[in-house]
């Protein structure tokens, strides 16, 4: 899908968030000069299209008390990675699951898990739960903490003319 | 801040899709037994506190038309705080971590484009002397992103 210079504005003025208003849409209408319905189309447009996955909130894990995670990988048998991936991406406690590629020898891993807890024991039974699902599929497991946070910029895209 | 059953039920809530209609959340606070304007205050003390991080679009970058790799390196300890350096110059770095393993140092690549990610990632191994692993993400697992509140 092409993302017009209307659809852009649109992105501009979301990027720090929705309108908390009853009628958010229609707040988002009359800053940029255009209809609820042209809005709620360009929308509707963006999240077909996988521009705009969903209109949700992100909450503070720190904040709610999981102040513990750990980055869990899994080497698993690639004929069942598709379902099994699915369900663990499905867990509560689980973000940022991928399916990513191995790197023979040394890292041997295809499966990729953020795991949030609110203490690292937590953490350790939650990875314990993951392997009963991930079951014979499962050859190896591992799971690294992180020790220092060394940048965190976050991800800014430069814009577009 | 403190939260109360009503707070986490709006958390928990608020990780489905925002309806696309007039009124988004009018149903929400029919279905908690509050008023509407007190639902959108609830979520905005929420996002001053930082419990929210944010609220609203997630965009996909890639679809937008950047270019994302999550890169790893076994950096050995002496040499550390060097190459971090190095490393954490290049804007195209976004977050950097330290973790506990033989690959150590552990790094996102954002670029505008998918060969800028291989590009950056010679660069800095030539920099460095070290292989830059990457593991871009080749399936995502997102099904109903949650975190109980």
């Amino acid at each position: 899908m092409t993302i017009d210079a209307t659809d852009r504005k649109i992105i501009e003025v979301t990027q720090t968030g929705l309108p908390l208003s009853p009628t958010p849409y229609a707040d988002l209408g009359a800053i940029l000069g255009l209809g609820e319905d042209e809005i709620m189309q360009r929308i509707t447009a963006m999240k077909e299209s996988g521009v705009i996955r969903r209109i949700a909130a992100a909450p503070n894990h720190y904040k709610l008390g999981m102040t513990a995670n750990g980055m869990s990988v899994w080497d698993v048998a690639d004929d069942q990675l598709t379902a099994l991936g699915q369900k663990i991406g499905a867990l509560p406690y689980v973000t940022h699951c991928y399916e990513r590629p191995r790197a023979l020898p040394e890292w041997p891993y295809n499966l990729f898990a953020m795991i949030h807890g609110e203490t690292s024991d937590e953490v350790e039974e939650k990875r314990a739960e993951i392997a009963g699902i991930l079951g014979n599929a499962l050859r190896q497991k591992d799971i690294l903490y992180s020790t220092r946070i060394l940048k965190k910029t976050g991800l800014r895209l430069r814009k577009k003319g | 801040m403190t939260l109360d059953q009503i707070d986490r039920a709006i958390i928990n809530a608020l990780q489905d899709d925002l309806p696309m209609t007039h009124r988004p959340f009018q149903p929400l606070a029919e279905e908690l037994g509050i008023t509407e304007a007190e639902l959108l205050d609830r979520i905005r003390t929420m996002k001053d506190a930082g419990v929210l991080t944010r609220f609203g679009p997630f965009f996909d970058a890639a679809a937008m038309g950047g270019a994302f790799c999550l890169c790893a390196m076994a950096v050995p300890e002496d040499k550390f705080e060097d190459v971090l350096t190095k490393v954490n110059a290049h804007p195209e770095v976004a977050h950097n971590y330290e973790r506990k393993h033989s690959l150590n140092m552990w790094f996102v690549l954002a670029c505008e484009t998918p060969e800028g990610i291989g590009q950056i990632a010679d660069v800095i191994e030539g920099e460095t002397g070290l292989t830059v692993h990457q593991f871009p993400k080749l399936q995502e697992f997102y099904i109903g992103f949650r975190v109980a509140a």
